[in-house]
């Protein structure tokens, strides 16, 4: 447990060295706030806008940008140590394999909690002191919003564990990540909104929303809309609104999609060579 | 722990990768308090030997004891509080100080953090402790590496390339300090193929060619098994060698040149020393470096590599 700690403290202390934590904050921060104020800017007016429109379209950013920053974060987790002669080191050490690795996705983990917690935090802080909104109707909402990111997060950083413990150099595994994250993001879902227009609608009502707990930015979406079903949705979300997931099992379907990554790194991270 | 207890055995050891041998047959046993050099070329099954001492891989057949025990096992793990390892080239985390990062390795080893700053000190870099590893010299990071490996007073230090990037004053240290580590019972295994310098503080050297055994023995033993002469070169005027030496003699750059066999060094020594109008007179013995070349080439040239093989086993 100790050896845990220590791995994870340690990536802290490189993720607030390197600037990381700051620049995630700040990224973060500037969207939240920029959204919060600017949202409305398209309809004419600048300042506060609604509550339930302002997370919908920070959700929507987020789900690009959050998976992306865990990606770069995590990407050479791995193979970065190994090309360090880091990694050949610490197996020398009283320390296992999964240790090393647990604490080192425990430490990034703890970055991207972090740096969401204040940079999104901050968001709801100004929304809470400068808007009509008040601190009642922020905390829930704000708080959904906050732990599906910190989620999305973490997905990510263990699937970029994934790779990074499957390839032997640096920049592999920064071309897999990428495409990893376009996948997910944009492939994905193009793909299921082609099949729909394909097959002119004809694909099985009850089984389409279900496709869409195959990705994890989806589930990530439909958390945060499932909060606010009254917003007007477009796209592939509109479909999945008809069956309403409760949002247990939507933060239980994230769970399962971070517990997978976290044991499939593991057991390839156990089988790689020195 | 007795003075005949074997820290390292290795027993017919073979490692082989996707049918590639790197290494072949090895015995290897190494007591405590011993200062083992293991030389070779890059691919001579240095590394491959260190790694399976670590237990960081497994022999693909014969048998490797550490303490006694089975490193790879996982019940190992606890021995390797008292190992200390130095890989070649290792970088360190370029954005913490140097003492951090002495305080992380120190954290997961369990050894106090109080011990850092006197080990950085050791090595000389308590002044560049609080600096970011990224404005680290090779040497000095090199340094670092070292203080890493003598965390908590290690029984079995194993040191690859050690001195790569030291400076000659660093380097003297560095040995001195292996010196006393051994006085103290630790046993430490030096892998290098630079060589000079390094053969005052061995007790045995290992020779290693492509994954075979090539010489084993003390500096003297492995003089004798390769039967290199000494070298003699004589500068004077009008010098005239006693019959028995004036027929092996040329003139090269130096001077005259006498090559002897070790035996007969010493009544070589006598005559030449009277002889009218010499000057000055060098004797080259043979060094690990010709030794180790010597090995090498005779390992290279086709059928002897066996019987060296055999004669160093013996």
């Amino acid at each position: 447990m100790s050896a845990i700690f220590t791995v994870a403290n340690k990536e802290f202390r490189d993720g607030l060295r390197n600037r990381w934590v700051l620049s995630i904050c700040i990224i973060f921060s500037v969207l939240a706030i920029g959204l919060a104020y600017f949202g409305a800017a398209a309809a004419g007016k600048v300042g506060f806008t609604s509550l339930s429109s302002t997370i919908v379209s920070l959700a929507s950013l987020a789900v690009f940008i959050i998976p992306l920053i865990a990606l770069m974060l995590a990407y050479d987790g791995v193979v970065g140590e190994d090309e360090n002669g880091t990694l050949l080191l610490l197996m020398t050490y009283p320390l296992s394999r999964w240790q090393l690795l647990l604490g080192k996705m425990v430490g990034q983990s703890a970055v991207m909690a972090f740096s969401t917690l204040i940079g999104f935090g901050s968001s709801a802080i100004m929304m809470g002191v400068f808007s009509d909104t008040t601190w009642a109707e922020l905390i829930g909402p704000y708080t959904v919003f906050i732990f599906s990111s910190m989620l999305l997060g973490w997905i990510f950083i263990a699937i970029a564990y994934v790779i990074s413990a499957s390839v032997s150099e640096k920049s592999k595994a920064a071309g897999i990540a990428l495409i990893t994250w376009f996948v997910f993001v944009l492939v994905f879902d193009l793909g299921l909104l082609g099949m729909l227009v394909g097959t002119q609608g004809n694909v099985d009502e009850a089984m389409f929303p279900y496709l869409l707990l195959l990705n994890p930015t989806d589930i990530f979406r439909l958390v945060n809309i499932t909060y606010f079903a009254d917003q007007n949705l477009t796209g592939l979300m509109a479909i999945a609104q008809q069956t309403q997931f409760s949002m247990l099992s939507l933060l239980g379907g994230m769970l399962v999609w971070l517990a997978l990554p976290v044991t499939l790194a593991m057991a390839i991270f156990n089988r790689r060579g020195l | 722990m007795n003075d005949t207890m074997n820290i390292v055995e290795l027993q017919q050891v073979e490692k082989r990768y996707q049918g590639v041998t790197a290494l072949n047959k090895l015995n290897l046993e190494i007591r405590q308090g011993e200062v083992l050099g293991l030389f070779g070329h890059n691919g001579a099954g240095k590394t491959t030997t260190i790694k399976l001492i670590l237990g960081l891989i497994g022999a693909s057949s014969g048998q490797v004891k550490v303490f006694g025990e089975d490193p790879t096992q996982s019940e190992a793990r606890n021995l390797r509080r008292k190992l200390g390892f130095l890989q070649e080239n290792v970088s360190f985390y370029d954005q913490l100080t140097g003492l951090e990062v002495l305080q992380y390795f120190a954290r997961l080893k369990g050894v106090s953090k109080k011990s850092c700053l006197s080990l950085l000190e050791q090595v000389g870099l308590s002044q560049a402790g609080k600096r970011r590893v990224k404005t680290y010299s090779k040497g000095m990071r090199q340094r670092l590496g070292l203080a890493q490996a003598l965390l908590g007073e290690p029984k079995l230090l194993l040191l690859d390339e050690p001195t790569v990037g030291l400076d000659p004053i660093a380097t003297q240290d560095f040995y001195r300090r292996i010196e006393i580590l051994k006085q103290q019972g630790c046993t430490v295994i030096l892998c290098s193929h630079v060589l000079p310098g390094v053969e005052k503080y061995i007790d045995r050297a290992l020779i290693l060619g492509q994954g075979n055994l090539l010489a084993e023995g003390s500096i003297n033993d492995l003089r004798h098994q390769a039967s290199l002469p000494a070298t003699f070169h004589l500068q004077g005027r009008g010098l005239t060698l006693p019959d028995r030496w004036a027929e092996k003699a040329f003139q090269d750059e130096l001077g005259i040149r006498l090559d002897i066999e070790l035996k007969d060094k010493m009544a070589a020594m006598k005559q030449l020393v009277g002889i009218q109008g010499l000057d000055n007179m060098d004797i080259h013995l043979p060094s690990l470096e010709d030794l180790y070349t010597h090995f090498i080439e005779s390992h290279n040239g086709a059928g002897s590599a066996m019987n060296v093989t055999q004669e160093a086993a013996q």
